[in-house]
């Protein structure tokens, strides 16, 4: 059996290459000149620049949390680099004019970046570093409304709607990472889809650190109008490096009434090597806003970085909102997970569903912490939670904690749990039916992901099911 | 077919196969019988390569082959099928899923093409029928949630699927209701062929109605200490084991 979960675990990371590219990379240090220069390099309005500076002189009095059950050597976060970019001589016409080493990238990585060899119906927003790189199918969106462009674009065309909705689900002042994140945020995604119009295709942003020691720091925001639906995905790769790489990102999604939003994200970060050397620092802010009769719906599949620290979240502010959250996370090595979800029901009627399967192999430590809160004009609220841990061995450890609150007596609240191992019988007992101890493993553990697979857009699940070397039965076709 | 020669094993500390020998020709279905503990299931599980237990000496050839030398999926693919005492649950896995992956993989090993799922309905359907069994336990998650006999005729029901050159069966009869025995011996009955072969390892003469054997061995102690015809399982129901057990090997004097 060690040998079949050996070779599960001990696969190389794929993605690990580093692209040659000239960069514009700014010194490594952060003041408010870093927040300055950020902002002048992207040509902001004043509104955008004194937001930042107000999330800088925030951040300034916060400390580093230290709750989460990880652990990590302290960051220095005047080491870092702030903003790097791919050095173009122009702005881009076109995504036939991108320069090729950096198509070249995403090829390898299995993004095709060229219209006419797309996956069939998925647009992609390409995050190279700190900018946004191309957007596909931009003007076929455009043609029922919907804005899907980066984030830099969006604050230069739409400046109203960033104005209007940056910060709205998360402040700057939220957390430590989020402050850090909306002083220096570079670049990421925009959507905006218009009342009542559902989105034609699924939308993607695919983000690819490639340069060494520097900080990730994207900013995404989703506005989802009255009536309208999107489906939205964001898959994530980095170099092999031997230092550890912050990644400190920011999602917000407004969902208003009637709206449904949903989020996939298969999270593949390099996650340093068997020694535990190097790796992404994955520290990351994800929430939602669900305003009446509105849907927001988080699937998210966690492989990679040396760290994760994530929960994304539901507000359900309006009445009957429902939120949800289905997570894969899996550890190897050293790698650490502290991941799960916050719900808070405010409205009356508010739905919420957590699904966790946490898989925890080699040396690796993974924690679901899980929030369920019902406020006290919540009547009638509903939580139902289910967290499930599997083992691979003897070294690595699953842990769980869940927080509940309730300040309305009429809430219904479930949480169940539960921890197994992955069987010397049962890999057995695939082996005596003919499968590889390699393919036995992947289809327990397959089997034991299913619910959360099943939510994927087929695209992810077809992705997610190469990244775990899994079959994936039940979810697709 | 088959030649297990002085095959010694243990568990642990513990020596359960004591110089177990054993030939079986294609053709034949050989029934080992014996008292709890003597060893029976783990020479099934020996056979079919579980890694818990150690064998420490003796060989076993099949088909001209070192079988001890073959990892588990390499002896399932050539034809060496074990149905199992305490079926395991995969939760997650669909049946259909289950069994459709274990059939391509038999016929990959032979270099035939993969069914499809569609294809494979068509395959299941007459299969489904050997074990009386519901379509809709393809969609079920293997073995989990079952009824004893549901998972025993699931075991049929994959036996009937890859259709082995050599079937054990491992206590398969146990906890079985009548109706489930009948089903689960016309399961077995259906496969036999001159060159097909199974050993059915039983505690109760019972089955044997249904399967009749053409050999009975007697393991006690972890070897065989006598063997006969169909008839010696009945004159194991008359008398028990207790006659034999002491006997220290097949043909060996007692004071």
């Amino acid at each position: 059996m060690s040998s079949a979960i050996d070779a599960l675990v001990a696969r190389e990371y794929q993605y690990g290459f580093t692209t040659d590219i000239e960069s514009d990379t700014i010194p490594p240090g952060l003041s408010e000149d870093t927040v300055r220069l950020i902002s002048a390099k992207k040509e902001e309005p004043a509104f955008l620049l004194e937001w930042r500076l107000k999330a800088f002189r925030r951040w300034q009095q916060m400390t580093e949390p230290h709750w989460p059950n990880v652990s990590y050597t302290p960051i220095d976060y005047q080491a870092t680099s702030y903003y790097s970019s791919p050095r173009t001589k122009k702005p881009l016409g076109s995504l036939d004019e991108l320069d090729p080493k950096i198509k070249e990238t995403y090829d390898k990585l299995g993004i095709p970046l060229h219209e006419q060899k797309l996956l069939a119906g998925v647009a992609v927003d390409a995050v190279f570093d700190s900018v946004s790189v191309g957007t596909t199918y931009k003007e076929e969106l455009k043609k029922h409304g919907v804005i899907f462009c980066s984030f830099g674009e969006a604050v230069r065309e739409h400046p109203e709607l960033i104005e209007r909705y940056l910060g709205s689900v998360v402040p700057y002042s939220d957390n430590f990472f989020a402050a850090l994140n909306s002083a220096v945020f570079s670049d990421g995604s925009f959507v905006y889809i218009p009342k009542g119009v559902r989105c034609p295709m699924e939308l993607s942003t695919y983000f690819r650190i490639n340069a060494a020691d520097t900080g990730q720091f994207e900013r995404t925001l989703i506005v989802a109008d009255e009536g309208a639906y999107v489906s939205y995905l964001e898959g994530c790769t980095a170099p092999k490096r031997s230092t550890n790489q912050l990644h400190a990102a920011v999602v917000e999604i407004v969902a208003l009434d009637r709206a449904t939003v949903k989020y996939s994200t298969v999270q593949n970060w390099y996650a340093g090597d068997e020694e535990g050397r190097g790796g992404i620092y994955n520290f990351v802010t994800k929430r939602g806003k669900a305003m009446t009769d509105a849907k927001i719906s988080w699937t998210q599949v966690e492989t990679g970085s040396a760290i994760t620290w994530k929960y994304p979240s539901v507000i359900l502010q309006g009445d009957n909102a429902t939120g949800e959250f289905y997570s894969v996370a899996v550890v190897n090595n050293r790698q650490q997970a502290d991941t799960g979800t916050k719900m808070i029901h405010i409205g009356r009627n508010t739905k919420s569903n957590i699904v966790s399967k946490g898989i925890s192999a080699g040396k690796g430590q993974n924690s679901y912490r899980g929030q369920v809160k019902v406020l006290p004009k919540a009547e009638g609220a509903r939580n139902y939670t289910q967290c499930d841990s599997m083992l691979i061995g003897n070294a690595c450890g699953a842990h769980t904690f869940p927080y509940i609150e309730a300040q309305n007596n009429t809430a219904i609240i479930e949480h169940e749990a539960s921890t197994s191992k992955i069987g010397e019988d049962q890999i057995f007992y695939l082996k005596q039916r003919g499968l590889s101890a390699e393919h036995a493993v992947s289809m327990i553990v397959s089997g034991f992901c299913r619910e959360v697979f099943k939510e994927l857009p087929m695209e992810f699940a077809l992705e997610a099911q190469q990244l775990l070397g899994i079959s994936l039965e039940g979810s697709v076709g | 077919m088959l030649t297990i020669t002085n095959l010694t094993a243990t568990v642990g500390d513990k020596q359960i196969l004591n110089g177990t020998s054993l030939t079986v020709r294609a053709g034949e279905v050989h029934a080992i019988m014996g008292p709890n503990g003597s060893g029976k299931s783990t020479l099934a599980q020996v056979i079919a390569g579980h890694p818990g237990y150690e064998v420490t000496g003796g060989s076993i050839s099949y088909e001209g082959q070192d079988l001890l030398e073959m990892e588990p999926e390499e002896r399932a693919h050539a034809g060496v099928f074990l149905a199992f005492q305490y079926p395991i649950e995969i939760p997650g896995v669909s049946n259909a899923y289950f069994l459709r992956t274990a059939y391509n993989e038999v016929r990959k090993s032979r270099g035939e093409p993969e069914v499809d799922p569609m294809d494979f309905l068509d395959v299941m359907a007459e299969k489904l029928k050997v074990v009386e069994m519901d379509e809709a336990m393809l969609q079920r998650s293997v073995n989990t949630g079952f009824s004893g006999g549901e998972k025993k005729r699931n075991e049929i029901l994959q036996m009937a699927v890859l259709e082995p050159k050599l079937a054990i069966l491992d206590e398969t009869d146990s906890g079985l209701d009548i109706d489930a025995l009948r089903i689960v011996a016309d399961g077995v009955n259906k496969l036999r062929r001159p060159d097909r072969a199974a050993i059915v390892v039983t505690h109760y003469q019972r089955l044997l109605n249904y399967i009749v054997p053409d050999f009975v061995h007697v393991l006690a102690g972890g070897r065989i200490v006598k063997s006969g015809g169909k008839e010696l399982a009945l004159e194991l129901e008359a008398k028990g084991y207790d006659w034999l057990v002491g006997e220290p090997a097949t043909g060996a004097v007692t004071a």
